[in-house]
């Protein structure tokens, strides 16, 4: 006869309730898992995905993902010069914050290196990837915004063309997707009477300088566009992607580029690296901490319910040991109670996690193997919290039956 | 021809605390119950005469003297000379003046656990269960809980799972205060039947006088001593 089962048949609802509330408990330890989870994945998911080799930012500095990087865009040019270098991409990524229908819209722009990348790796649910070097726009589906939506970023107006799956920024922004000129006409816009105002402060400035005293007309070619002025460098880009030969040697490769003294590189592992141990390290080790300490709650909360559940059978207890009941069947009944309460608990944390989660903000994952270790560590905590339980049921005293 | 003995006390003497909190429960106390022989203990609150029974009942070891349980000394002083919770579980059936049945299991998984912890399989521990409980006219509660029986019922219940082992040695104390004086008649009668039935030697503590005549010898207390009136068993 198995009492355990016996003693939770006797009082079902109690026993559901109090699974309940623990299945809430190890829900949040199992939701927190997924959330460093979550928050890994997405800081890493652009270098996984973009599918490239090597990375080139500007030289200190380590790359768009963890601070401002700068480099000239001709930079495209002098990396294919490169042996082993069979592609190369230039990337724009920045995030910007507009207002989309009365409610603020955060998103990581990221620009394509037109025509070369039309963004065909980007996991797509709906529409296609670019078709036209301006214009038009690939957005993530956290962002909201339906197929055919037309929004209006700086001076343009872009059409959403596709809608992707699970692309966002390492801050958990949907990424919208364009060509690399529209990415840099989004970032460096700025408003027509700043361009009037910069005009005229460059027309100032060359009056006041030796070379506008020399020469009058020259300073007369302030007015001009930036795009028309040889002396004022094209819009910087972040980072150029390179895709290396089969069987290239991506560390010889590499060692070459940096060389060069502007710029400095990083291999896809690399910016692995910097990303988990830079950008999102301190986020990272918060909530593993926070996750830590959840569980140690957990274990406190299912030890003091399973001794106060031990406390209310003590008298049965006493009872099981004057009519001669051995030892490991009394531990059996607390044990195998913990156990059963830790796995419905468990179970019903599962289920309402599947149902939860996806409504979060920010991407929760739950992996098989962090299941599977939180599995264990509840099947530890039962066993951990009934020994509080199981050490008062060895000091009851068969006479205490007759009090 | 005389049974053999079923329960032999030497000298029991049992004292809680030292010093001036010292109370002296027990005194001296000797007794001899053969198999099939039903006992009443009889005396005032505070007489010793639970003290006297769970010594016997091997929960509540003596300061002196001996207890021995169908020829086997199984405590000598407070030493226990052998396994205690096995002898009880072999040896001793347990009734109390609350049924004290375990409140999460039905009327047949009451008895049905005590028959298991001693040994048996789960089917026919509860064959003989149900068996235990028709010879004690419950069986038609096998499957209610103690919650839902009353109190006689609930004793015969405790009847049955004391029963349950075929021990030599039944020990009840008051079982018969929570029932009216027909059913607390009902139940003495019963102690006899399963004493005569199943040889065990059968200590009753009671306060019930009235029921005196069920009892094969009567033994009374009183500050922890039996009576010297009555120091010789009187035999019905």
């Amino acid at each position: 006869m198995n009492l355990a089962t016996k003693d939770i048949r006797h009082s079902p609802g109690r026993f559901a309730l109090t699974s309940f509330g623990i299945g809430l408990l190890l829900m949040i330890v199992m939701g927190m898992g997924g959330i460093y989870r979550g928050l890994i994945a997405d800081a890493t998911l652009l270098v996984d995905r973009v599918g490239t080799d090597l990375w080139v930012v500007q030289r200190g500095t380590k790359g768009p993902f963890a601070e401002l990087s700068r480099i000239p865009a001709n930079l495209l040019y002098r990396v294919l010069s490169v042996p082993c270098v069979r592609q190369a991409r230039e990337f724009v990524y920045h995030t910007i914050q507009r207002e989309y229908q009365g409610k603020p819209l955060r998103m990581a722009v990221l620009g394509l290196s037109w025509p070369t990348d039309r963004g065909e790796w980007v996991p797509l649910v709906a529409g296609r990837p670019l078709a036209r070097s301006h214009y038009e726009m690939i957005v993530d589906k956290t962002l909201k915004l339906p197929l055919g939506q037309r929004i209006r970023l700086g001076k343009d107006t872009y059409t959403v063309v596709g809608i992707s799956a699970s692309m966002v920024s390492a801050s958990g922004d949907g990424i919208g997707f364009v060509t690399v000129a529209d990415s840099q006409s989004i970032q460096y816009d700025v408003a027509g009477e700043a361009v009037r105002l910069e005009r005229e402060a460059r027309y100032a400035r060359g009056l006041h300088s030796a070379l506008g005293a020399q020469q009058p007309l020259l300073v007369q070619q302030a007015y001009k566009s930036s795009a028309e002025l040889p002396a004022i460098a094209l819009p910087q880009i972040s980072a150029v992607m390179l895709g290396l030969a089969p069987g290239a040697d991506a560390d010889q490769v590499a060692r070459i580029i940096s060389g060069w003294g502007d710029v400095s590189v990083y291999t896809r592992q690399g910016q692995h690296v910097l990303l988990l141990h830079g950008l999102v390290e301190k986020a990272r080790r918060q909530i593993g901490l926070f996750r830590f300490l959840l569980t140690v709650i957990a274990a406190v909360i299912m030890a003091l319910i399973l001794y106060t559940l031990t406390l209310e059978k003590l008298h049965s207890i006493a009872l099981l040991k004057l009519i001669g009941a051995p030892n490991h069947r009394i531990l059996g009944l607390i044990l195998q109670q913990a156990i059963f309460l830790g796995a419905v608990g468990y179970a019903i944390a599962y289920l309402l996690g599947q149902k939860i989660f996806p409504k979060f903000p920010r991407r929760v994952i739950l992996l098989n193997d962090d299941l599977l270790q939180l599995a264990l560590i509840v099947l530890g905590i039962s066993v951990l919290a009934s020994l509080l339980g199981i050490w008062k049921a060895l000091h009851v005293q068969p006479n205490e039956a007759l009090a | 021809m005389k049974q053999p003995l079923a329960i032999e006390t030497t000298n029991l003497a049992k004292i809680y605390g030292n010093g001036n909190t010292e109370v002296v429960a027990l005194r001296e106390a000797t007794m001899s119950v053969r198999r099939g022989e039903v006992v009443a203990l009889l005396g005032p609150s505070g007489a010793g005469k639970t003290t006297f029974l769970t010594a016997v009942g091997l929960i509540n070891p003596p300061t002196s003297g001996q207890v021995s349980i169908g020829g086997q000394m199984v405590m000598d002083g407070p030493r226990a000379k052998t396994n205690l919770r096995a002898f009880r579980r072999n040896h001793i059936g347990f009734v109390f003046q609350r049924a004290n049945l375990i409140p999460f299991l039905t009327a047949c998984e009451n008895v049905q656990i005590a028959l298991e912890i001693g040994g048996a399989g789960a089917s026919a521990a509860r064959r003989r269960s149900l068996e235990l409980l028709d010879y004690l006219g419950v069986a038609d509660r096998e499957n209610n809980l103690p919650a839902m029986l009353s109190g006689g019922q609930q004793q015969r219940v405790a009847a049955a799972r004391a029963l349950a082992n075929r021990p030599n040695v039944i020990l009840a104390d008051e079982p018969t205060a929570a029932l009216d004086s027909h059913r607390g008649r009902q139940v003495m009668e019963l102690f006899a039947k399963v004493a005569h039935d199943h040889g065990a030697g059968v200590i009753v503590v009671t306060h019930d006088h009235r029921a005196l005549d069920v009892f094969d010898t009567t033994y009374e207390m009183e500050d922890g001593f039996f009576r010297p009136s009555l120091e010789q068993p009187v035999s019905q």
